[in-house]
């Protein structure tokens, strides 16, 4: 709340002793009211700054996250009276990596801030990696006041400039009067729709300049429409083509969870008896462990997610946008299916597999249009059994014979168990990331937090802060991690640990940059080109140097309790897990190869 | 040591008859569809302020459109502004262009013209001229006026369609062309036609938005 009528000077018991007193214009009849409203009532907007906090606070941000600097000074300092949480990174990709996932945990926009120049270079990963996601993320970055703009001033970059290419929408805030309504329509365009990452650069003079204006509510600009209900006669082909498909699939996509169609779409699958395949972000969409699930799809997807969506007549479509790594090759990607297309942005339809029935709309809205169209169950016995003998012929397995060094897998699955079901789970990028996809029985939506589109190493530490801020007390939050990973990103422990977060690393050490040593064994005869990592620190100890707790796994009888033992830990630990170095990740589809020739081993590739 | 799961080997499985084209079109066999490229006339109404026209280029470099030429200028409203592109694309690409163009924020429309659209470009080309009486007959032929002459040059400007903007050029051609500087082209829809109105103040032209032209523009 606003305390700043007058300047500056305003320590916490200042801050304090003000509450209570009265103003003395205020008439002796509100005196009754005063006190309620006193919690409530904010004092006018005097500086730019102050309607850009007045903004977070009308759309109801609780956190940001961000690093302070010359060019978003004033905006700090008018945070600096608010009830906004504000969390100071170690570095602002972490600062856009904790926002980022905020927004998937939380559903609402996560909140960065940094300053001019290099700060909002430092956001841009983050920015990328959100909007290739569809992640509802704001962005607030200084700028140099707005006479400097262009002469190449200290700490001056080009934001906007720079940010085009991946952000949904950024703005160059150049009047104190719209400054905060700029910030509000930011907002309001992040979550809206299908959400993505906004910015406002926002020059040192604007928002240190006077105005009065109050910023309006968040709402989106005129010229943005959502077309949120489908085509009725296109609805009504599509159902019915379900209702004679022989061999269908749900293809459900990150769009499902965004949407809030998690549940809808598990009604309309178990009702149908329909068998579900995910992509990377629908992770949780559907329940893993249902009999339906068919998991994973894709480069790295389950076998038999693979052979389901290889081999259907009819693919329902929701919410995703066809990605490579899904689809592998076009040409052979679902070569008999029909699909039906649900996407609330147009530009998706078609844009790499062509739609038989294009459905534009929100994702719920249009499978309740659906439900209401599809009248009978397609047939589908045979189906159904084949896509369980597939599951049996091709079921995810491993060895853990005592005499090897640990397997990832087991560390996952050990995680797993020792954890709720609701506990969340961030990731890095590499082979760990697809060993806690395909390990861990993920059963709920926004549970799993991992870079999809961009393949950010990490993103995985940073995340997991972002995540505990927006994740209940009760939620666990667990980072499965890389050691390559790890390393790019560890500095945010020291946030972890100033934060008291109850959050568990688990890094899965193989000295390597694993993923990169598992494609130069298939594809470049072995040459271990810069992917030996042999001078990894110790990540245990390197934890309590932050001051957070430390542990090492080192065989197979270590796991359990000292899982048990950083879980148990309230606060930031970090598992030094040392696996088997030679461990890889399959099933595999080779770049650009058929979903059906998923590889099992390395002679298959 | 075995290194992977289980499962029948890829030689083992089934797999289906079927193909997808590069457009991610399943190919009936009977009728394979094939899209080559042509060339469409795109308009796009925009908000007016700083930034668009970047917005609006940089759209197409980093999608890898194939863009011809691209103008721009005033409307007769002043908050508005009329972006004529001319693009070379397979129709899944012109359809890709129109729907990704519409995302961006500072755009309000965005319409495909018809094949019988008004196109017009202007071009300025100057010419070595010890002859001015002939560079001037040449030039009327083309109803192209001389803008500029000096003893040694005569400066032309030429409107019209592309196509006979390019056969004046190479007339010209003969008397050693010096420089030519050309616009683009620019383009109204014919008629009571609108050419790209905000879907609210035309049902009509709203409902026209996904009309997908087969022919190229007939100038051409
Ligand atoms: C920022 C960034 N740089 C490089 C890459 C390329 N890359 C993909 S996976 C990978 C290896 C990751 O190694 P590690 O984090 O140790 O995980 P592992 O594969 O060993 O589980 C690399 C370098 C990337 N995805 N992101």
């Amino acid at each position: 709340m606003s305390e700043r009528a007058a300047p500056v000077t305003t320590t916490e018991e200042q801050h304090d002793d003000q509450e209570p007193a009265r103003d003395a214009e205020e008439s002796v009849d509100a005196d009754a009211t005063a006190e309620a409203a006193s919690e409530t009532e904010q004092q006018p907007v005097t500086t730019g700054a102050e309607a850009v906090v007045r903004a977070l606070e009308n759309a109801g941000v609780e956190h940001a996250f961000g690093v302070q600097g010359g060019a978003i000074m004033p905006v700090y300092d008018a945070l600096y009276d608010s009830e906004i949480t504000h969390v100071t990174m170690a570095h602002e990709q972490g600062a856009s990596h904790a926002a980022d996932a905020y927004g998937i945990v939380s559903g609402e926009p996560g909140i960065c801030l940094a300053t001019s120049g290099p700060g909002a270079t430092n956001l841009v990963t983050g920015l990328a990696d959100a909007d290739m996601d569809s992640d509802p993320m704001v962005a607030l970055t200084g700028q140099v006041p707005t006479e400097f703009v262009g002469n190449d001033a200290f700490q001056e970059t080009d934001t906007t400039g720079v940010t085009t290419p991946v952000t949904k929408d950024n703005t160059f805030s150049s009047e104190p009067d719209r400054v905060g309504t700029d910030v509000s329509e930011a907002f309001a365009l992040a979550r809206e729709g299908r959400p993505g990452p906004t910015l406002v650069d926002l020059p040192k003079d604007v928002t240190n300049a006077e105005t009065d204006r109050e910023p309006d509510e968040p709402a989106v600009p005129h010229t943005y429409e959502v077309q949120e209900e489908a085509d009725r006669e296109i609805v009504d082909a599509a159902a019915e083509r379900i209702e004679n498909a022989q061999r269908p699939v749900m293809l459900l996509g990150g769009g499902v969870i965004k949407g809030e169609a998690s549940e809808a779409c598990r009604e309309f699958a178990i009702e149908h008896e329909i068998p579900v395949v995910t992509t990377m972000p629908a992770i949780g969409s559907f329940p893993e462990d249902h009999e339906l699930s068919m998991e994973m799809a894709g480069m790295h997807g389950t076998g038999y997610a693979n052979m389901a969506i290889t081999h259907c007549d009819t693919m329902l479509a929701i919410g995703t946008r066809f990605d490579d790594r899904l689809t592998g090759g076009i040409e052979t990607f679902a070569p008999d299916a029909e699909v039906i297309h649900v996407d609330i942005d147009p530009a998706e339809i078609s844009k790499n597999i062509h739609a038989d029935y294009p459905l534009v709309g929100d994702a719920e809205t249009v499978v309740d249009q659906l439900s209401e169209a599809v009248d009978d169950s397609p047939q589908i016995t045979k189906w159904r059994a084949q896509c369980q003998q597939w599951k049996s012929d091709y079921s995810m397995a491993y060895d853990t014979p005592d005499d090897e060094p640990v397997k990832p897998q087991f560390v996952v699955e050990a995680l797993d168990e020792a954890t709720s079901d609701n506990a969340v789970v961030t990731t890095g990028v590499g082979q760990h990331q697809m060993w806690a996809c395909q390990y861990w029985t993920y059963t709920e939506p926004r549970t799993w937090v991992s870079s999809h589109g961009l393949g950010t190493m990490g993103y995985g530490l940073p995340a997991a802060i972002g995540a505990r801020f927006a994740a209940d007390d009760d939620q666990e939050v667990v980072c499965i991690d890389g050691d390559g990973s790890f390393l790019m990103t560890l500095q945010g422990l020291s946030v972890a640990v100033r934060e008291e977060l109850d959050i568990t690393v688990a890094v899965l050490n193989n000295e390597y940059i694993g993923m990169v040593r598992q494609w130069q064994d298939a594809f470049f005869d072995g040459r271990h080109s810069a992917s030996d990592y042999g001078w990894m620190p110790e990540f245990d100890k390197l934890a309590e140097a932050f001051g957070a707790r430390g542990f090492r796994i080192d065989d197979y009888n270590d796991v359990a309790d000292t899982i048990d033992a950083a879980l148990a830990y309230d606060g930031p630990s970090v598992i030094d897990a040392h696996i088997d170095p030679q461990a890889n990740v399959y099933p595999m589809v080779p770049s650009g190869g058929d979903n059906g020739q998923f590889a099992l081993t390395e002679d298959q590739l | 040591m075995t290194r992977g799961l289980d499962g029948p080997s890829p030689e083992e499985r089934p797999t289906p008859a079927g193909r997808r084209n590069k457009q991610g079109i399943r190919i009936d066999p009977e009728i394979e569809a094939k899209h080559d490229p042509r060339r469409t006339v795109i308009s796009v109404l925009v908000e007016h302020e700083p930034g668009v026209l970047s917005d609006v280029s940089g759209l197409f470099s980093r999608r890898q459109f194939n863009i011809e030429s691209l103008t721009v200028g005033p409307t007769a409203e002043d908050e508005r502004a009329r972006i004529t592109l001319v693009v070379e694309e397979p129709d899944p690409g012109i359809d890709q262009i129109k729907k990704q163009l519409r995302k961006l924020l500072p755009v309000i429309a965005v319409r495909e013209l018809e094949p019988d659209a008004m196109r017009r470009e202007l071009a300025l080309v100057k010419v070595n001229a010890e002859r001015p009486d002939r560079v001037a007959a040449v030039a009327d032929m083309y109803d192209a006026k001389t803008v500029d002459s000096s003893p040694e040059t005569a400066t032309i400007e030429i409107t019209g369609a592309r196509q006979k903007i390019e056969a004046a050029i190479e007339t010209l051609g003969q008397f050693g062309i010096r420089e030519i500087a050309r616009t683009g082209t620019t383009a109204l829809a014919r008629g009571t036609d609108d050419t790209a109105v905000p879907p609210t103040e035309s049902a009509a032209t709203e409902a026209k938005q996904t009309q997908q032209f087969t022919q190229p523009a007939d100038d051409d």
